[in-house]
């Protein structure tokens, strides 16, 4: 008798666990509001109203599904596999964070919550969370780092445009975690009317899994295109990981699928044998934060390690659960890129192509650049395109000495 | 029977739990001040474990964990100045508080050992609720150490049960919805949650967050069986480190407060 083939799609477990990871980890007073948007999202993910609502916005507002395009030019020039970007990028407001911020903001409404808070680290995650609010009706409070206001300004006023509030957090390294920190000590606060609407697949149960589902319409559609493309699944799937949102929705519907090759890129900052980096895996240990057991930059004392990344999007501590466990499991190979790199990446790309990525991407596409060479003219290679480099070009500039 | 039921025992009215940071603002004026404690009038001491993420915590008490790990506070100091309490102190109860990351890190067995040796009666960890407790209530129970659980005014009564089952030494109810240093809770608001939690349990409940003045101490101790402040000592520490007479000028806070449960 075969016995049931063995899956990773049905991870997390009911508490919230994949493996030793993920879980409630947050304190009393959140519990039961963790516990409400738990049922709330195992209602709405089997309710068919609630998906068309989220397919008709996916579609007509965000502008999905995002292209799958042959990057012939890259292609060309590294002389090896074939390589396509899946072109989230293109999504209204710039990145992938707004697939999972309609799905969130839908659960927010359909729960009758009257105000939603967000975490932002880049800004992606934060204007996507406004454009929501303003399109949803509901006002919204973005908490940020003092010194990511300072490298994403034009994001802050996009935010302030859209009608948030943005908080600026000066606790910590004033970056992405400690944003983290005070949009936990605000919702503690504000439970009765608030919802948390989380910018990656990190978090206190149902997050990890509910951010993941929404933003799995990438790997979705790349499953479609594909097949009508080339007839065949691809044979590796590259993507930048922070916290790991758009990888998770790029590997999440391939799982299973043994012989695609899955490549999460981490942030490599000034290199991993150094301090001063974001790879949470190559770098990190098993710990507890932010309501998840996960991987975490922390010295032997269990104290939290600022990270650090030229991408603001990336320079995080930790990682989703998710991520954590299929490190363990050996699916998904994890990879880092330092900053120079991903600077060099950032303008071979815009040249090559004609597609200035984010900082974020621009990771994924050095990875690339690294392996495509090696690997035979038939391999098709996808590469998560997750958000437009617009935003950091200030960034960009100062880092080439270029004066604006 | 317990250090912590010893304590509740023998009172005839409530008690008054004071907090402040191990390692706040450095190791040797902590020790100072954690000594004073007892005979200022607090009749069991939170001892804080610095974290640099302490996500219930407001301001006063974020600073008081940077302060501590920027002068060098860890886990084995935390638990050497417990044992250097207990040398001169052996009946007032030592709680530790604090987030599960460092414990993890340390290791839970080895913490509920060392712990248990150094002095400690009890834990107060913020950030594991029951649905992720076991391993460390189990490392707690076989060392002897008390598990305490935090209740809250979002703790409906359907989940009560939950909470309180497995948990010893007495309950923590958080009177506020918020973070530690926030606005005090009106008592008439939280004693019908009191009462209810109450039919579940027949440990001391003691009330915290947000109580700073001798006068809140003696209105929720008409509600509670203890009375925890925090923030309110914490901010002295933060306002006097640098002055000779740290432990001096807490002291006459503590009895300050204190003074709110005699009378």
């Amino acid at each position: 008798m075969n016995s049931k083939p063995n899956t990773l799609k049905n991870a997390p477990d009911e508490k919230g666990h994949f493996g030793p990871y993920g879980g409630r980890y947050v304190a009393e007073t959140l519990m039961p509001l963790i516990l409400s948007v738990e049922k709330a999202w195992n209602a709405a993910k089997n309710d068919p109203k609630f998906w068309a609502e989220f397919d008709d916005l996916a579609k007509n507002y965000i502008g999905r599904p995002s292209p799958l395009y042959f990057a012939a030019e890259t292609t060309k020039h590294l002389k090896g596999a074939k390589i396509y970007f899946k072109r989230d990028e293109l999504n209204h407001t710039g990145a992938h964070k707004i697939n999972h911020c309609i799905g969130q903001g839908l659960l927010a409404r359909r729960m009758g919550k009257t105000r939603i808070i967000a975490e932002t680290g880049a800004g992606q995650h934060g204007v996507a969370t406004a454009t929501v609010c303003a399109l949803f009706k509901i006002p919204c409070t973005i908490f940020m780092g003092a010194k990511d206001i300072e490298r994403q300004a034009p994001n802050v006023f996009r935010m302030k445009l859209l009608g948030a509030e943005v908080r600026p957090c000066t606790s910590g390294s004033a970056s992405l975690k400690d944003a983290m920190n005070e949009a936990l000590r605000d919702w503690v606060s504000n439970v009765h009317d608030t919802f948390y609407l989380i910018g990656t697949v990190a978090g206190p149960h149902p997050y990890p899994a509910m951010v993941r589902d929404f933003q799995s319409i990438i790997g979705k559609e790349l499953r479609e295109q594909m097949q009508e493309r080339e007839g065949r699944l691809p044979d590796s799937l590259v993507a930048c990981i922070g916290g790991g949102s758009n990888a998770m929705g790029l590997f999440h519907p391939f799982l299973d699928d043994t012989d695609v090759k899955l490549i999460g890129v981490e942030a490599g900052g000034y290199g991993v044998d150094t301090d001063q980096h974001a790879a949470s895996l190559a770098g990190g240990k098993p710990g507890i934060l932010h309501g998840m057991k996960s991987y975490f930059l922390q010295n032997n004392d269990g104290q939290i390690q600022e990270a650090h990344s030229i991408s603001a999007g990336l320079d995080y501590p930790g990682i989703g659960p998710e991520h954590s466990w299929l490190f363990d499991q050996k699916r998904v190979e994890y990879v880092s890129v330092t900053d120079a790199e991903a600077l060099d990446a950032f303008q071979l790309c815009s040249k090559l192509e004609g597609i200035i990525p984010a900082l974020e991407p621009s990771h994924a596409f050095a990875h690339v650049c690294k392996i495509a060479g090696k690997l035979p003219k038939d391999h098709i290679l996808v590469m998560n395109m997750c958000g437009r480099g617009d935003k950091d070009i200030f960034t960009v500039a100062e880092k080439l000495g270029v004066k604006l | 029977m317990s250090r912590i039921a010893q304590t509740f025992a023998a009172l005839k009215r409530p008690a008054l739990i004071t907090f402040i940071t191990a390692g706040d603002p450095d190791a040797a004026r902590s020790l100072e001040v954690l000594k004073s404690l007892p005979a200022a009038g607090a009749d069991i001491i939170e001892l804080g474990m610095p974290f640099t993420d302490p996500m219930a915590d407001g301001p006063v008490i974020q600073a008081a964990g940077l302060r501590a790990l920027k002068t060098g506070a860890d886990m084995q100091q935390t638990l050497k100045m417990v044992q250097q309490f207990r040398a001169g102190n052996s009946t007032t109860p030592i709680v530790l508080m604090g987030y599960a990351n460092p414990i993890l890190q340390y290791g839970n067995e080895k913490f509920c050992a060392d712990s248990a040796k150094a002095g400690v009666d009890g834990l107060i960890i913020v950030d594991l609720p029951p649905e992720e407790s076991e391993e460390l209530e189990a490392a707690a129970k076989k060392n002897g150490l008390d598990f305490i659980r935090l209740l809250t005014p979002t703790t409906k009564d359907d989940r009560i049960p939950t909470v309180v089952k497995n948990a010893s030494g007495f309950l923590y109810y958080v009177s506020v919805t918020g973070i530690t240093g926030a606005a005090k809770a009106n008592p008439e608001s939280i004693r019908p949650h009191i009462d209810q939690i109450r039919k579940h349990t027949k440990l001391p409940i003691a009330i915290g967050f947000g109580i700073k003045t001798p006068e809140d101490v003696k209105a929720l101790a008409k509600i509670g069986d203890a009375v925890v402040v925090g923030s309110a000592i914490v901010n002295t520490i933060a306002g006097n480190q640098n002055a000779k007479d740290l432990q001096t000028i807490v002291s006459k806070q503590v009895s300050g407060l204190s003074g709110g449960l005699v009378g």
